[in-house]
């Protein structure tokens, strides 16, 4: 809290509230739901909690960004505290799906305007004046005809006596002052002098360390385990065998790592021990299989196809690959007999309570949860296993512990991002109009590897979009932008074969479809034609599309969790060998909230893409993972950054997120420029195996 | 299990753990300091970057019978209050993401620009190209490292 006379507080959900005004409007607690909560001290301190997890998309401050825009706060009087689990308190805690601001814009305003007017109703009633008199702007009440100001320290105490209105007015976004502008992260001054915010930093008195072993091969479990040597280590506490996890629990890190290399634990079968190999041969075979489950059909895709003057048929496949959030997996827990204490970096504390609940058999009111900022996220910490495993560590140990994944953990630990590959069938009429689309999304446990509403359904007539999963013991999770951080780069990439194939430029083939979609839209689509139409025509523009002497250009456009991003990529030839040198985005996500950290979001995604797409593998040979850390998994460096110069459409429609929707445009624009630079279709991921790359391979 | 004695921030730290200890896990279980960082284990990340006698070194591969009497400076004792030029041009040109790496990576401008004060963009590029950052932040690490280096 802000340590001085805590004055006006609104907790805008919990039965605790402080304020009666606010707790007996409980019509509008329930019809409003903000999800926020905030204070302001005497000193015209203001606090305000932040909900969400926060792991580089910047939450911690666009979130109370747009609560002190509309409390017209003076922002250099704002504090950001990272708020624990609340379910009572806020409505989504967690991070993901880029939903967070689409989810909360609304909240945050109200949240905002409502203290701003409390505060100005506080000042007119000490003024005697009418609040219609009132001004507010930069953490004051003004009064012009008096010319009478106050702070809002000053009115808190009396604005948290009124009655808390059941609608108040917003702002015109003309008057937005923070919103829109740059504003630097709120923790950076923690981040740049090393204070331990992160889970892994997390230190309690009295609490022990533990390393988990867990099978090295998917499909195996454990046969027998021989700790007697570790258990005899130096600072080693324990060796404790549970599930399918041996865990090492010791007093420090490193003793814990060295003990480890002495347990001898032996395993055996326990379902399909599958290879990288297998699953080549098997997407052959399910894509030819009867079981695909229909996901979209619109008309009459067999006789499209057999009356098509032209028919494009082509493939596409992605390797497994993990997330590698540079803070590997940890947690700790303590569970005792009056409750459970859980502590540590994750997307989703409300489903690891739940989860920790359900094992331990407690209620989940008998469980906290803490959220420490999080080094990385890009889904993996949305899975909860590492923190379950740790509750379930304590209980068995009876001891606070804190639990730490290794980066090799970390690697072979699962929940990658599934391996897929595509069919795309496209039937060309004589004026090369696409009058036919076919796609079979296979993948290893990937549910619906497609998304059969998007862009280009809607724009053809005749249209069969399926897909079908092969079940493994190699487990899957979402990845950053799920499902589409590899079907944006396969479907764009085919697209623009389609268009070659038509003898049309890739920009006018889009433009056309979308032409078609909005004149005649072939059953419901989930895009917005006009959005989306806006974005392809500013990044031609922007990027000077098809106008550069000696530069080859690639398109790619994507719908991506309600946000619409077009990138054209440049390529020039160096050596014989197409390189990457420049990535124009243009985003609309509507009202953009910070730009310095919607900029963040849109180059790291275009990195984060570019750099999956050009260098991420990961491989299995007898179910065990063959990428363990960074000396054999290749992550993007400096030096293999492309320019990057991203755009924003400026339509103030309600904003929706950026933590994903920039990335999966982005393998698509790449592959299309080398395409366009080199007459080589990359239809494989990750691109430096490609015979085109097979002499730049070394030397990273 | 040995005493050692390290010369940290300008201080001296006491530590009683085995020989091959590497620095990292001294400074972060032992000593409290956990600003740098563990990222991979193997000197292939830079999330454990530390100064030692003025040069990037990755503490993570670095055993503490190692140090002896040699100068080590972590991301707590880069500046006395957050106010080295790199610190201050990371907060500027706003760095960080998940800022987990940043650590590391500042701790590596550090000694290319106490080597090279006035690096270009390829000296730039050579010496933070073993820092990896997950979040792709790249463009502002190498603008925020040119801004510092204006500055010095």
């Amino acid at each position: 809290m802000t340590g001085g006379g805590l004055l006006l507080r609104f907790s805008w959900f919990s039965a605790e509230a402080e304020i009666p005004a606010v707790m007996t409007k409980a019509n509008f607690i329930g019809e409003l739901g903000i999800n926020s909560y905030l204070s302001i001290a005497t000193d015209g301190t203001i606090t305000i909690f932040s909900p969400n997890p926060e792991l580089g998309q910047n939450i911690m401050t666009s979130f109370p960004m747009i609560v002190a825009e509309e409390l017209d706060a003076d922002w250099t009087k704002v504090k950001v505290v990272q708020a624990p689990l609340d379910t009572q308190k806020f409505e989504r805690q967690l991070t993901g799906g880029s939903g967070a601001i689409p989810h909360s814009w609304k909240r945050l305003r109200t949240a905002g305007a409502t203290a701003r007017y409390l505060l100005m109703a506080a000042a007119a009633n000490r003024w005697k004046v009418e609040p219609s008199e009132c001004t507010a702007s930069n953490g004051f009440v003004l009064h012009a005809k008096s010319g009478n100001k106050l702070g809002y320290g000053e009115l808190a105490d009396e604005a948290s006596k009124i009655a808390v209105p059941a609608e108040v007015p917003l702002k015109s976004r003309k008057d937005f002052k923070i919103i829109g502008s740059s504003v630097r992260n709120v923790e950076n001054k923690k981040i740049i002098t090393g204070k331990g915010i992160f889970g892994l930093d997390f230190y309690r008195e009295g609490m022990v360390l533990a390393m988990i072993q867990r099978p090295t091969a998917f499909g195996t479990k454990i046969k027998s385990v021989d700790a007697s040597a570790a258990k005899a280590m130096p600072g080693i506490i324990d060796v404790v065998t549970f599930k399918n996890n041996v865990a090492i629990v010791g007093k420090s890190t490193w003793e814990i790592m060295k003990a480890r290399k002495a347990v001898k634990i032996e395993y055996e079968k326990d379902g399909n021990i599958e290879s990288t190999s297998d699953h080549d041969r098997l997407f052959v075979s399910l894509l030819n299989s009867d079981q695909a489950k229909v996901r979209r059909k619109d008309g009459d895709v067999e006789t499209a196809f057999k009356n098509a003057a032209k028919i494009v048929k082509s493939e596409y496949q992605c390797p497994f690959i993990p997330h590698n959030p540079m803070e590997p997996m940890n947690f700790f827990a303590d569970v005792r007999a009056d409750g459970v204490e859980l502590v540590g970096p994750t997307q989703t504390p409300a489903s690891a309570r739940t989860a920790t609940a359900k094992l331990l058999n407690i209620p989940e009111d008998k469980i906290t949860v803490t959220i420490t900022r999080l080094g990385g996220g890009f889904g993996r910490r949305l899975k909860f296993d590492y923190v379950v495993e740790a509750a379930e560590l304590s209980s068995i140990i009876k001891k606070p512990v804190k639990v730490i994944w290794s980066r090799e953990d970390d690697m072979m630990g699962g929940s990658y991002r599934p391996a897929v590959r595509y069919r795309f069938e496209a039937a060309l009429d004589e004026k090369g109009n696409m009058v036919g689309y076919k796609l079979r999304g296979v993948g290893i446990n990937v549910n619906n590897s497609t998304r059969e509403d998007n862009f280009p359904s809607g724009a053809v007539e005749n249209l069969l979009i399926d897909s079908v999963e092969h079940i493994s013991p190699i487990t899957t999770g979402p990845w950053r932008a799920p499902v589409t951080n590899f079907l944006a780069y396969a479907e764009q990439s085919f697209l623009d074969e389609v268009a070659v194939a038509a003898g049309k430029d890739p920009v006018q083939f889009r433009l056309e479809l979308l032409q078609k979609a909005r004149m005649n839209s072939v059953g419901a689509i989930k895009y917005n034609i006009d959005r989306m139409e806006t974005v392809i025509k500013q990044a031609a523009e922007k990027s000077g599309w098809g106008t550069k002497k000696g530069v080859s250009q690639g398109f790619s456009v994507y719908f991506s969790h309600a946000s619409y991003v077009a990138q054209v990529c440049d390529v020039v030839m160096i050596s014989g060998k197409p390189a990457v040198k420049k990535i124009v985005a243009v985003s609309d996500c509507g009202e953009v909230i910070n730009k310095s950290g919607a900029l963040q979001q849109v180059m790291g995604a275009i990195v984060d893409g570019y750099g999956h797409a050009m260098y991420g593998k990961l491989t299995f040979k007898d179910g065990v993972p063959g990428e363990k850390n960074f000396g054999e998994y290749r992550l993007i460096r400096m030096k293999e950054i492309p320019e990057i110069e991203a755009h924003f459409i400026d339509n103030g429609i309600d904003p929706t997120g950026l933590g994903e929707p920039a990335l999966p445009p982005t393998g698509g624009a790449v592959a299309n420029a080398i395409f366009k630079a080199t007459g080589i279709r990359l239809k494989n991921q990750p691109f430096i195996d490609q015979p085109l790359y097979n002499s730049a391979k070394k030397g990273f | 299990m040995a005493m050692f004695t390290l010369q940290i921030n300008g201080k001296e730290y006491r530590a009683d753990v085995a020989a091959d200890t590497p620095v990292l896990w001294v400074l972060r279980d032992h000593l409290g300091l956990v600003g740098t960082k563990f990222g991979c284990g193997i000197a292939q990340c830079g999330a454990c970057t530390i100064l030692f006698e003025g040069n990037a070194v990755r503490s993570c591969v670095l055993p503490i019978s190692a140090v002896k009497t040699s100068k080590i400076t972590t991301i707590e004792g880069l500046s006395e209050n957050g106010d080295h030029p790199l610190q201050i041009a990371w907060d500027e040109v706003d760095v960080p993401q998940c800022g987990y790496c940043q650590a590391g990576q500042i701790m590596t401008a550090a000694a290319l620009l106490k080597r090279t004060p006035k690096p270009t963009v390829e000296e730039i590029d050579n010496a933070m190209h073993g820092n990896i950052c997950r979040c792709g932040a790249y463009h502002r690490i190498r603008e925020a490292v040119l801004s510092a280096a204006k500055k010095i």
